[in-house]
């Protein structure tokens, strides 16, 4: 049999009509998610290699009647001595006083505070640094000096990651569930529609396979029209956020700029509509047959 | 000698839904290659009957076997292979509406796997034979009541059944047609095919010297011949 000629008017169901649709939007979602899980996966990762390799000292004013200066030059020093640093950052007044202008505002009183010197520290690459000893060295040399290789922030974001990872999955699950209860409820309504006409190319000698190839290859077409109809729209929906974010100054931000196998992986998406569609068909042709004589 | 016979009844019976029987205590075998046809008044159980011999149905009681396996025990996966021998012609024609009279007339081939070019060189054949060689390509709604009759009896034969059952083959065709039909159906019989033929048609009947198998309130009056004839 022809896979493209169909025996049964499947393509008159009205219950046919609507399931390009339902499709094109489950795709939608389904692309939306993936897309949105690839983004914050891409951040995520751009966050971890900014901090990767790298150490902030924040030395604390000590007491006040001591040369703030004596303390921050013997931690600069001790810094400059340890073979795994490749280089030392102090920070100004004015970097430390941005830094903290979200919490404590940025009015003059904030110069008469006590701040702790914060320096960056950046490390050799591939380089390993014993933190326990370097934090013990530091507090040594001056009282109070505390070391933070963003271990925290690196779990929380790693936490984060797959936290969305996970959220994705379940929306995906979801959303493919949704497709295939859709194309359950549209095949067996066909089933009933076309119900004399089975009965008849079954009487003429048809084994169910040849009438659940039927329904396959009408659930594929409409499959690969609705994932065509969803991916379409959520390329646009992805470029026009993309071009948004582009304009805005905002590092923190996810870029929405994917590499060409981010988009092919969407480009999928109707594939794998339409052969989910074609399945889960077959399956219940299959099935419902089953039953009858 | 039982189960050489193509149909074989032995105290079959029939009733729908649990209700009164429609078919009762039914015996009798039909050989290979013989022509019958099935009489009896309206509601007697032809159809009824034509339906447990082209597997439609399977029998409340006794034994029906066809071509010597019993319906009763056939797995599900050996009834299309079984229902490929069986041509039938349904009283109401049955004909796809959304399919052209070469489409309806081909879909027991394409149904069997038969190959495209063999399709097309078949059915154009036998439907030119039926006197419809000008409506390949029509839909059934635009034939008449007879030409839609002719394209079924054409599908009906198309693959070269073993067993043709026939459910008024002729009740909409003037009695020219009926009688080409019957030497279309008699021709059939003469290379094999064994016919059933459901009719109210006595002239039909008188006209071709045939057997009967006369149905009445579901009782088989007259059988010919009988299981034990032919065993």
């Amino acid at each position: 049999m022809s896979f493209l000629r169909s025996d049964l008017p499947l393509d008159r169901d009205a219950s046919g009509r609507f399931l390009p649709w339902i499709i094109g939007f489950m795709v939608y979602l389904a692309a939306l998610t993936l897309a949105g899980a690839m983004a914050v996966d891409e951040l995520v990762e751009r966050w971890q290699a900014g901090l990767t390799g790298k150490l902030t000292v924040q030395v604390a004013p000590g007491p006040s009647d001591g040369d703030p200066d004596d303390r921050i030059d013997r931690v600069l020093e001790l810094l400059a001595e340890t073979p795994a640093v490749a280089g030392v950052e102090l920070l100004g007044e004015r970097d430390v006083a941005r830094l903290l202008e979200p919490w404590l505002g940025s009015g003059p009183e904030l110069a008469d505070l006590p701040l702790p010197a914060l320096i960056a520290v950046e490390l050799r690459k591939g380089a390993t640094v014993d933190l326990a000893s370097l934090r013990q060295q530091l507090a040594e040399a001056a009282p109070g000096t505390t070391v933070d290789d963003h271990e925290r922030w690196r779990s929380d974001l790693t936490t984060f990651a797959r936290s969305v990872e996970l959220l994705a999955g379940v929306i995906l699950s979801l959303v493919g569930g949704a497709a295939i209860l859709t194309v359950v409820f549209a095949t067996r309504t066909g089933l009933s529609i076309h119900r004399r006409v089975i009965e008849l190319v079954h009487l003429i000698g048809a084994r169910d396979s040849y009438i659940a190839q039927q329904f396959e290859a009408h659930a594929l077409r409409l499959g690969l029209v609705g994932g065509v109809l969803g991916v379409g729209l959520a390329t646009a929906t992805l470029l026009g956020l993309g071009r948004l974010l582009a304009g805005i100054e905002a590092p923190l931000l996810p870029s929405l700029s994917f590499e060409l196998w981010q988009w092919l992986t969407l480009a999928m998406l109707p594939l794998a509509a339409a052969g989910i569609a074609m399945l889960t068909a077959r399956l219940t042709v299959l099935r419902t047959l089953s039953r009858v004589m | 000698m039982g189960n050489a016979s193509v149909v074989l009844f032995e105290n079959a019976g029939v009733r729908y839904e649990g209700g009164p029987p429609v078919l009762q205590n039914i015996s009798f075998a039909l050989p290979p290659g013989s022509f019958h046809f099935l009489v009896g008044p309206s509601g007697a159980g032809k159809s009824s009957l034509l339906r447990l011999m082209y597997l439609a149905l399977r029998p409340a009681e006794g034994r029906v076997s066809l071509f010597g396996r019993d319906v009763s025990t056939l797995k599900r996966h050996e009834i299309p292979e079984l229902r490929r021998r069986i041509g039938v012609v349904f009283q109401d024609f049955r004909l796809l509406d959304h399919l052209s009279a070469m489409d309806n007339v081909a879909l027991p081939l394409r149904v069997a796997g038969v190959r495209e070019s063999e399709i097309r060189r078949h059915v154009p054949e036998l439907l030119k034979w039926v006197g419809l060689g000008d409506h390949l390509t029509s839909l059934p709604a635009t034939l008449s009541g007879g030409q839609q009759q002719r394209v079924a009896i054409a599908r009906a034969v198309i693959s070269r059944p073993s067993l043709l059952l026939a459910d008024e083959p002729t009740g909409n065709v003037d009695d020219a047609i009926a009688v080409r039909l019957m030497y279309l159906f008699e021709e059939l019989n003469k290379l094999g095919t064994t016919v059933v033929i459901a009719t109210h048609n006595e002239g039909l009947v008188s006209r071709f010297n045939h057997r009967q198998l006369r149905l009445e309130h579901g009782v088989l009056r007259t059988a010919d011949p009988k299981p034990r004839d032919v065993a």
